[in-house]
């Protein structure tokens, strides 16, 4: 790497190396038993230079000789945007723990037996579901170095667990999931058999909805499925900059209900989306987005911070290796004080969306979301009274989060990288079939 | 290098093992607005090793080529760990050959500059389109050389080329976002994106018009599905099931899926092929060293045929169709779909119009998402479709349903076959990989529209 830095260094302008290595294993199950297990060792080198004010950008995996590299860096440092910024020197980085040696010494073994238990506790409950199940640890080596004496490199573990079960009856097919991510050994399987058997039993019997306008309470796994994805692009500074996103021009207005309140944090000890520092070398913070309801702050990395005239967020993400760009690293919506319990009596009808497939496809630019609940439960009554099928649900989240009627006590960490409570909104749209 | 990798094979206690290896480079140029906001070059070098012992799989990908030897060994002690049945694979004839990459105008050999001219001439004209607020292009070509070698005797070098360009454009007025993109794809043929400045041009009046357009009402209507969604929907809705590692060990599902049943009426046939030639989803052999075929998924109506890896081949009795690929070498090759199309009937557009009182005409597509039965895709365009004629632009529109209710609901199959070479297919972690999908348009009774 140092080496690399010094070539480059005689070419160009400033430089940057940045290096992953990583070691991944992974035990699948498939239709209920033991499958495949896969070992991926992996390793990337990119450089970044600066040269006449441009940048040039390449990166390569596996062996690669430095003057390739160089190469195509400075090939593409003839087109490249002009850099606006500066590579970070030197500074210091929060303590953020997100390496357990313990992780790395879980035996495959074990992983092996950990699945088996997971799949064997929900088919217990639930003897004709098929179980896809998937058990993994993973050890990453992060390393950056650039001419400006900017140095840094930290290592992280991640463990995760994550179960999908299918239910197939003649035609009808009940989906239900769920999973845990932490940078500690994943020991316990009951907790995601918990959640899934919760899931089972919730979906029992079945109910229908109607057409029209009703209240809905998404489930943290709802909100992760149906409302994150829009804000994750509102809230990234390149497409507040561009003008796509919606809230530009709305730093320090309330655009959001009072309830709601959203952080970016990448200083919690031990989650999968913490670190020391981003992938430019600048150091992690807890980053307010929304507070109360007011837009707070932007996420940024340092090219998108120096172009509108504000300050990198410690958010720079290079996603599959390329160049950085605003990211965000835990998400966090904080909680309320209402239960679950006292949101179903209050809404008397309505539905609970656990999981909405294909949310994401629509508009996400606007806010607009439409998907079909592949796992929503109909309240009747004040009670939960079965699963809902062929039922779509439209809105907007930034009308929906305008006007939250409330928001849960109790929160939950979605995928490892999300934590969100209930949310209880007004208004959504339904469709049904046959109306 | 040949030799060196079939003795890496040799001397493991495995029922098959075979290993893979890949070198490529590839370019991503990137405008988000105004700004060339990314140019980058990157060379790749890796492999992977799949062994099989007792009916389980061991996996090893790496980057570094040293010590092959004993990778191997891993995913043999993996596979062991797996095992607990008997090995079964369909059994194909060994192949050595050599497949290269022709293209026209190969995009591995054109500068920088040419490409950074042609994509910034397209940003031009999205840019200068009134009310357009912002704009997005995203191109990456690729050249790769994978080989294969498997321990029977299997040795293939496979040259793979693609190009992918997607086109966004972002128009905003009265406190609104809205956009409209544009997917193209090529098999490395970079000639197959020059020259679309006119339907660069319309997509960006197109983002601008849904402004003021309308969100249709959430419910159930007679839809029309344009070539590039009714293909979307052979992809998604139908060829996923058709996957057979998602039926094999489904007991159930295999119940739905039984050859020759009933799925629609007799004017429906769905095909998918990689030895279709010519298409973004074709090619000579397999990410297993098979050969590719043309399957015939349902002919006049009936179930008559799956796609297949080598063990679900032989797992459920049926042929190998050549259909196992891998993304990349980080991941073992899985069942998918290449080139997959609805073929043509006779009904014209007019004739399908005529006759709905108050219908959605939807084309483009943003997406599309399954869960075996359950189906969502998105629109990129929509109209209303009111007494016979096409009427007032609507917003963005989700259409779901489940599979087999909408094929036995498609009355009306056009005669406009049109191939979408955009596609890129997500199953698992593995996408995108390169795919077609196609088909004339087609009309669907009672379908669900989401909306407000």
């Amino acid at each position: 790497m140092e080496q690399l830095l010094v070539k480059a260094r005689e070419l160009a302008d400033e430089a940057e190396v940045f290096r992953v290595s990583s070691e991944r294993t992974l035990v699948h199950f498939e239709a209920n038993h033991l499958k495949q297990i896969q070992n991926k060792q992996h390793v990337s080198i990119a450089l970044r230079i600066i040269k006449q004010g441009r940048i040039g950008f390449s990166v390569a995996t596996g062996c690669v000789n430095a003057q390739t590299l160089l190469d195509m860096a400075l090939d593409t440092s003839q087109f490249g945007a002009p850099a606006n910024f500066s590579f970070p020197a030197s500074a210091a980085y929060p303590q953020v723990e997100v390496f357990d040696p313990e992780t790395d010494k879980l035996a495959v073994e074990k992983m092996v037996e950990l699945g088996g238990r997971l799949v064997a506790r929900v088919r217990e409950h639930t003897p004709d579901i098929l179980c896809e199940a998937d058990v993994t640890k993973e050890v990453v080596f992060f390393n950056i170095l650039n001419s400006k004496g900017g140095e840094a490199s930290y290592c992280k573990s991640l463990s995760s667990l994550n179960l999908e079960g299918l239910v197939v009856h003649d035609t009808d097919m009940l989906f239900v999931g769920d999973g845990e991510s932490s940078c500690h050994p994943l020991v316990d399987f009951n907790v995601v058999a918990d959640r899934v058997i919760k899931q089972l039993e919730l979906a029992g019997s079945k109910a229908t909805a109607s057409t029209g306008s009703s209240p809905v309470i998404f489930t943290p796994r709802g909100v992760a499925s149906a409302l994150v994805a829009p804000l994750v692009t509102a809230f990234n500074g390149k497409m507040v900059l561009e003008g796509a996103s919606p809230l530009r021009g709305k730093l320090g207005e309330r655009v959001f209900d009072k309830k709601f309140s959203l952080w970016d944090n990448a200083i919690l000890p031990y989650h999968v989306a913490s670190r020391p520092c981003d992938d430019e070398g600048v150091p992690s913070q807890s980053t307010l987005l929304v507070g109360e309801g007011v837009v707070s702050n932007f996420l940024y990395d340092l090219q998108t911070a120096a172009l509108a005239n504000m300050r990198s967020t410690g958010s720079g993400i290079r996603a599959r290796g390329g160049l950085p760009g605003p990211g965000t690293s835990s998400l966090i919506v904080g909680e309320g004080d209402v239960s679950l319990q006292d949101m179903v009596a209050d809404m008397k009808e309505g539905l609970i969306v656990e999981e909405l497939m294909g949310a994401e496809q629509g508009n996400l630019l606007a806010g607009d979301f439409s998907g079909n609940a592949l796992l929503g439960y109909r309240v009747k009554g004040g009670e939960i009274v079965g699963r809902v099928k062929d039922t779509m649900v439209s809105g907007n989240v930034y009308e929906a989060l305008e006007r939250i009627v409330a928001v849960g006590r109790e929160s939950r960490w979605v995928g490892g990288v999300l934590r969100l409570p209930y949310l209880y909104c007004s208004n959504l749209s339904l469709g049904t079939k046959g109306g | 290098m040949r030799q060196q990798l079939i003795e890496a094979l040799k001397g493991h206690n495995a029922d098959y093992v075979e290993v893979r290896l890949e070198q490529g480079q590839s370019t991503c140029i990137i405008y988000r607005g105004k700004r060339l906001d990314e140019m980058e070059r990157s060379f790749s070098k890796g492999g992977n090793i799949r062994a099989l012992v007792n009916g389980g799989w061991g996996f090893v990908s790496f980057n570094e080529l040293n010590g092959l030897w004993d990778k191997v060994e891993l995913a043999v002690k993996q596979a062991r760990l797996v095992g607990g049945e008997v090995s079964k694979l369909a059994s194909v004839e060994p192949v050595v050959d050599t497949v290269n990459v022709e293209a026209e105008k190969d995009a591995a050999t054109v500068s920088l500059t040419v490409k950074k001219q042609l994509l910034g001439e397209y940003n031009d004209i999205i840019l200068s389109t009134p009310k357009v607020q912002t704009s997005n292009i995203n191109y990456r070509d690729s050249n790769r050389r994978v080989i294969f070698v498997n321990s029977e005797g299997t040795y293939i070098e496979q040259g793979k080329a693609g190009i992918s360009l997607r086109l966004l454009a972002v128009a905003r007025g009265n406190g609104e976002v809205q956009q409209a993109s544009l997917s193209l794809g090529s098999s490395g043929n970079f000639a197959d994106i020059e020259g679309l400045h006119d339907q660069v041009g319309e997509m960006a009046r197109r983002a601008v018009d849904l402004l003021s357009a309308a969100q249709v009402k959430a419910g159930e209507y007679t839809v029309i599905l344009d070539p590039v969604l009714a293909g979307v929907f052979a992809h998604e809705a139908f060829g996923h099931l058709s996957e057979s590692d998602f039926v094999y060990e489904n007991r159930q599902l295999l119940e739905v899926m039984v050859l020759g049943k009933r799925f629609g009426g007799k004017h429906l046939n769905i095909v998918d092929g990689a030895a279709v030639p010519g298409l973004r989803g074709s090619y000579k052999y397999d990410d297993e060293g098979v050969p590719a075929t043309k399957t015939y998924l349902i002919r006049e109506g009936i179930l008559e045929g799956r796609l297949h890896s080598r063990e679900t081949a032989a797992k459920m009795g049926e042929k190998p169709t050549g259909n196992a690929r891998a993304l990349n070498y980080l991941f073992p090759p899985i069942v998918r779909m290449t080139n997959t199309y609805i073929e043509p009937g006779s009904v014209s557009f007019e004739e399908m119009l005529s006759g709905i009182r108050e219908g959605v005409y939807v084309k483009d597509w943003y997406g599309g998402m399954t869960c075996l039965e359950m189906f969502t895709f998105s629109a990129g365009e929509a109209y209303m479709i009111r007494k016979g004629r096409l009427a007032e632009l609507l917003r963005p529109t989700v259409l779901s349903g489940n599979v087999f209710v909408t094929l036995d609901n498609i009355d009306a199959i056009g005669d406009d076959l049109h191939m979408n070479q955009g596609g890129g297919c997500g199953k698992g972690e593995q996408v995108p990989l390169p795919v077609s999908n196609g088909s004339p348009h087609i009309r669907i009774r009672r379908c669900l529209v989401g909306g407000r």
